[in-house]
Parts: C-alpha cells; sequence; structure tokens
C-alpha cells in the first residue's frame, strides 16, 4: 500500500545563521572534542604482552571433554558432524570398550581452517562432550597441523580445565548413559550445577 | 659562493628531511591519541625508529615503472615536488634576525632578500608541476583527473593566500620576510600583526592547508574515494618524494604564519629585539620553533577535526568565501593606510568583515539549500 500524501511530513533543514555561517565556532568545538581525546585513556591493548579477557561464551578453539574417569565423553552419535554447517567434524565411530556405552570415537578430527566456530556442534552435542573454549590465538605452519585429532582436541580439555574461562553451555539433564554417569557431581567445569 | 651558505643549504636540507620523517610519525601518533589509540610504538623505544623503518621500506621497495608512463616527466614530476617546496624554504628566517649575533652564525640561507614573501609564493606555485606532470606523465585517466582537480584547487587558493599576506605586506611596507619580521620585534607584542590581521591570519592559515593539500583540503590525496588522486603509479622513493614535498611544505607554511603573524622569534620578556643576554640566540630559536611546532600541530588536529570538502565547496570556499574575504581586508588595509587612520581599526573592521560577509554568502541564492517543498 502506498504511503498517503497527508501522512509524509516534510522536515527541512534549519537555515543557517550568521553563528554557524561563520563556521568558526563550530570548529573550535570540534578542535575541542579533538583535544580532549588526545588526552583520554588509549584502549589499545598491546596484544602479545596484554591479553584480553574474553567472556565465558566466547566461541574459540574447539575441546573435547573428559568425563570423571579421565575417558574422553563422547559417545560418536554424529549429532555435531551433522549440524555443522561447514562439515569440519569426521567422526569414525568403533564399539565400545566400555560397558555403560554402546560406542566410544576411534577417530575423532576437526578441521579448525574449516570450523565457522558457530558453536552449532555443542548446542547439538546430547552429552556436552564437545565445547568450544576462549582459545583464540590459533596458529599454525601447515594445513596438516590444523586437523585437530581426538588426542589434541583432549590434550585442550586438559589445558583450559579448571581456568575458569569455561562453561557447560548444554545443559539437558539426563540423556543417555553417558551423560547420567557424570550428572550427580560432576565438577568438569569447575563449579557443580544445581538443577542437575 | 662561500662556503658558508653551502655548509647552510646542506643543514637545511637534511634538517628538514629528518623534520619531515619524524612529521609523519608526529603525525600517526597524533592520529592514534585522536582516535583514543597508541600509535607506532614497536620500533625503537616509543616508536621513535619507526621514520628510518618507513624510510628504508620506501627505499628498499621495487621501483615498479609502469609501461606505458612518459619516462622524463614521470621522473621530473617527484622532485620538482620536493625541489620546489626545499627551495620555498631559502628566504624563510630559521632563527632570530636581529643581527649581529654572537655566535656570527646565519639563520637564514639567502640573507635580505627584497622579494622574500614574493619569492616563496613563486616557488611554491611551481609545485602545481609536481601534480599536473605526475598526473600527465602516468598516462592514466584517475591520475589525470586527479591532477586535474588537486591543480585547480591549488591554483584557486593560491588567490587569496597571496591576498591575505598582501595585507601584511601593505602595512610593513616590505616583501623582505627579515624586515617584516623585525618590524613586529621591534614594536613588541602590541606589534605582531596578528593583532591587526587576524582575518588575514585565518585566511592565510585555510589557504595553506589548502596548498599543501592537508585535510579538510586534502582532495588530491582523499585516500578513501579515489583510486589514489596524481600519484596513483607512483610507488616506493618516488612516492616518498612527494610526501616529502607535502611535509616540507607543511613546515614552511608554518614558519610563514610564524613569521608574517605572529612574531616570528620574538617573544615579550625572554626574546626580545636587540636584547643579546647569554644564550638568548639559542632562547629565540626555540621560541620560533616552538611556535612552529603548535602551528604544525594544529594543522594535524585539524586533519583529525574536519571531514573533507566537496569539490564544489571546496571552488565556492575559495572563490566566493576567501577570494571576497582577502579582498575586503586588503582593502581595509589600504583605506586605513592612505588616510593614516588608526592601526586600532582593522581588527575591529575585521569582526564586521567577518560577519558581515559571511551572512551575506550564506543568504545567497548560490548557497541556499533547496527546501522540499522546492524540490
Amino acid at each position: 500500500m502506498p504511503i498517503a500524501k497527508s501522512e509524509i511530513r516534510w522536515v527541512d533543514e534549519p537555515p543557517m545563521r550568521t553563528w554557524e555561517a561563520i563556521y568558526l565556532p563550530a570548529i573550535l568545538d570540534g578542535l575541542r572534542t579533538t583535544v580532549r581525546h588526545m588526552f583520554a585513556p588509549k584502549i589499545t591493548l598491546e596484544f602479545p604482552e596484554q591479553k584480553p579477557q574474553l567472556p565465558p561464551h566466547f566461541k574459540g578453539v574447539h575441546r573435547l571433554n573428559r568425563d570423571e574417569q579421565g575417558r574422553v565423553r563422547c559417545v560418536a552419535c554424529y549429532l555435531c558432524a551433522t549440524a555443522c554447517p561447514a562439515h569440519c567434524i569426521d567422526i569414525v565411530a568403533a564399539p565400545s570398550p566400555w560397558p555403560d556405552r554402546e560406542k566410544y570415537p576411534e577417530v575423532f578430527v576437526i578441521d579448525e581452517l574449516r570450523c565457522i566456530y558457530c558453536g552449532m556442534c555443542e548446542e547439538a552435542c546430547p552429552v556436552d562432550a564437545i565445547e568450544l573454549t576462549t582459545l583464540y590465538d590459533l596458529t599454525g605452519y601447515s594445513r596438516e597441523e590444523m586437523l585437530f585429532d581426538k588426542e589434541k582436541l583432549l590434550a585442550i580439555y586438559d589445558y583450559t580445565v579448571g581456568k575458569g574461562t569455561e562453561r557447560v553451555r548444554t545443559k539437558r539433564g539426563s540423556l543417555g548413559p553417558a551423560s547420567e554417569i557424570i550428572a550427580p557431581d560432576h565438577t568438569i567445569s569447575g563449579f557443580s550445577d544445581d538443577r542437575l | 659562493m662561500n662556503w658558508t651558505t653551502v655548509a647552510l643549504i646542506i643543514f637545511v636540507l637534511s634538517f628538514l628531511q629528518a623534520t619531515c620523517a619524524y612529521l609523519i610519525y608526529l603525525e600517526r601518533k597524533v592520529a592514534a591519541w585522536v582516535q583514543d589509540r597508541k600509535g607506532p610504538n614497536r620500533v625503537g623505544p616509543w616508536g621513535l625508529l619507526q621514520p628510518i623503518a618507513d624510510g628504508l621500506k620506501f627505499l628498499f621497495k621495487e621501483q615498479v615503472v609502469p609501461s606505458h608512463v612518459n619516462l622524463v616527466l614521470y621522473f621530473v614530476a617527484p622532485s620538482i615536488a620536493v625541489v620546489t617546496t626545499s627551495l620555498a624554504f631559502a628566504v624563510v628566517p630559521f632563527g632570530p634576525t636581529d643581527a649581529p649575533n654572537q655566535s656570527g652564525l646565519r639563520y637564514v640561507i639567502a640573507p635580505n632578500i627584497d622579494i622574500g614573501l614574493l619569492f616563496v609564493f613563486a616557488i611554491s606555485s611551481l609545485n602545481v608541476y609536481a601534480i599536473i606532470l605526475g598526473g600527465w606523465s602516468s598516462n592514466n585517466k584517475y591520475s589525470l583527473l586527479g591532477a586535474l582537480r588537486s591543480s585547480a584547487q591549488i591554483i584557486s587558493y593560491e588567490i587569496p593566500l597571496a591576498l591575505a599576506a598582501l595585507g601584511i605586506v601593505c602595512l610593513a611596507g616590505s616583501l623582505n620576510l627579515e624586515k617584516i619580521l623585525n618590524m613586529q620585534a621591534q614594536t613588541g607584542l602590541r606589534g605582531w600583526f596578528f593583532w591587526y590581521q587576524p582575518l588575514a591570519c585565518l585566511l592565510f592559515f585555510v589557504c595553506a592547508l589548502a596548498e599543501s593539500n592537508r585535510l579538510p583540503f586534502d582532495l588530491p590525496e582523499a585516500e578513501q574515494e579515489l583510486v589514489g588522486g596524481y600519484h596513483t603509479e607512483y610507488s616506493g622513493l618516488k612516492f616518498a618524494l612527494f610526501f616529502l614535498g607535502e611535509y616540507t611544505h607543511v613546515i614552511t607554511v608554518s614558519f610563514l604564519l610564524s613569521i608574517l603573524y605572529f612574531g616570528g622569534w620574538h617573544l615579550p620578556g625572554i626574546a626580545e629585539y636587540g636584547v643579546h643576554y647569554p644564550g638568548a640566540e639559542l632562547v629565540k630559536l626555540l621560541v620560533l620553533w616552538v611556535k612552529v611546532a603548535i602551528f604544525i600541530l594544529l594543522i594535524m588536529l585539524v586533519r583529525w577535526t574536519l571531514p573533507r570538502f566537496r569539490f564544489d565547496q571546496l571552488m565556492h570556499l575559495a572563490w566566493l568565501g576567501l577570494t571576497p574575504l582577502a579582498l575586503l581586508n586588503l582593502l581595509m588595509v589600504m583605506v586605513v593606510q592612505h588616510f593614516e587612520l588608526d592601526y586600532w581599526l582593522l581588527p575591529v573592521s575585521t569582526v564586521g568583515i567577518l560577519v558581515g560577509g559571511f551572512t551575506l554568502l550564506t543568504s545567497r541564492e548560490l548557497t541556499k539549500v533547496p527546501t522540499t517543498s522546492e524540490v
């Protein structure tokens, strides 16, 4: 529906008066702002020496969580690989050596260069096995180096656990055998959750 | 030719270039501070070695010469930019001028040139050749377009610049920069031409910004809008030469501003005319340089205060704003001089001209913004 003529209200620019027309007051005003900013505290973070304080919901490098027995929590359900829009998760499932679950991931590789760090994998995970950490300065010399396998992802867990920057994002209560085992008093995230 | 002059030329040239290098550093620092950043701080303490790193980078970069350029003019253009701006400095006194100096040093390359100011304007006007030749020899449409509008700008702003300075020439009765300076110094603080020519000082400052391609008049460069303007096809050291020219121009202009309007090395109390206490020479030198530094800093701050003009606004300001004001100012000086009126009439009438002139200008049809009903 077109806008009715009666609803249109034209607003004109106010005409310039002498004070504005001589420009100088406005320029002086601008200079004052410039000078004020010159002496204002600087917001630059000198990176290699100073590290940023990232919020816990920052989406950085992945990690694979361990349960309280130190085993990988993943049950190789492929939900993360399915949810991944970038198809960067590669899982090969195998029969679990432990009695409490059917499968475990024999191979679990994330291509960190393909990943878009959207966090869909951790949302999809029914057992809170995959999580994004606050590690952001991810570098490597080759593409192969950036394919993070299970051991590396578990190592990232070991490196980041208990550092206070982590949080289990998806807490859906008991979903399967793997999640039931850890549910009552899991301390992976460094604090207990009353809801569980 | 005597060897003092040669030594002085070498000293001044190297000093100018070192200063230019550090002006670029200062420019980046000021830009950073204004934007709440810290600026270059990685090379050396506080980033002080940054200009050296930049210079080395320019020096060792591959000298790209596009195959379609007019080779001779292509190489001549950046040299003109540097030569003209450096040459203009020859008559500018950069230290005390109330001879005899105790140290026997001379603070101007070519002393007592009676056409001083004219020489500065004549030589720095040649700078437009650097731009137009740079644009022309590149054989590139964008370079040429950039060069065209730059030369239009520079030529337009030369008129109010010269007219503004003519007021001083009328008052002082001389084009000799040292005489103009000494005249102010002899009268004391009251003698600074700024008090008699505030409008001209403002006009001079504005035109000087335009002449040296500084924001808000940096259409020749306009990094964000153009492909690059007249220096699109230039890289490495040749590109650096254009910038060297620009920064030398900024220095020269700041010197001229302090000398013409703010008494040069004169400061009541510590740097008076004909007062020769031990170290007076150094104090006078420092006073002048501090004044120059203040103007350079102001020019840099203006860069981060004002947005760039549109081209029509630029021309409008020069021809309908600054030129009539400069002419009125000159007329005022002439009237006061001819009828031997009191000098205090000058600043008073300046305010009248400024307010009246701009009101008149903005009420014109030309500048009127059409209202929406008219559209």
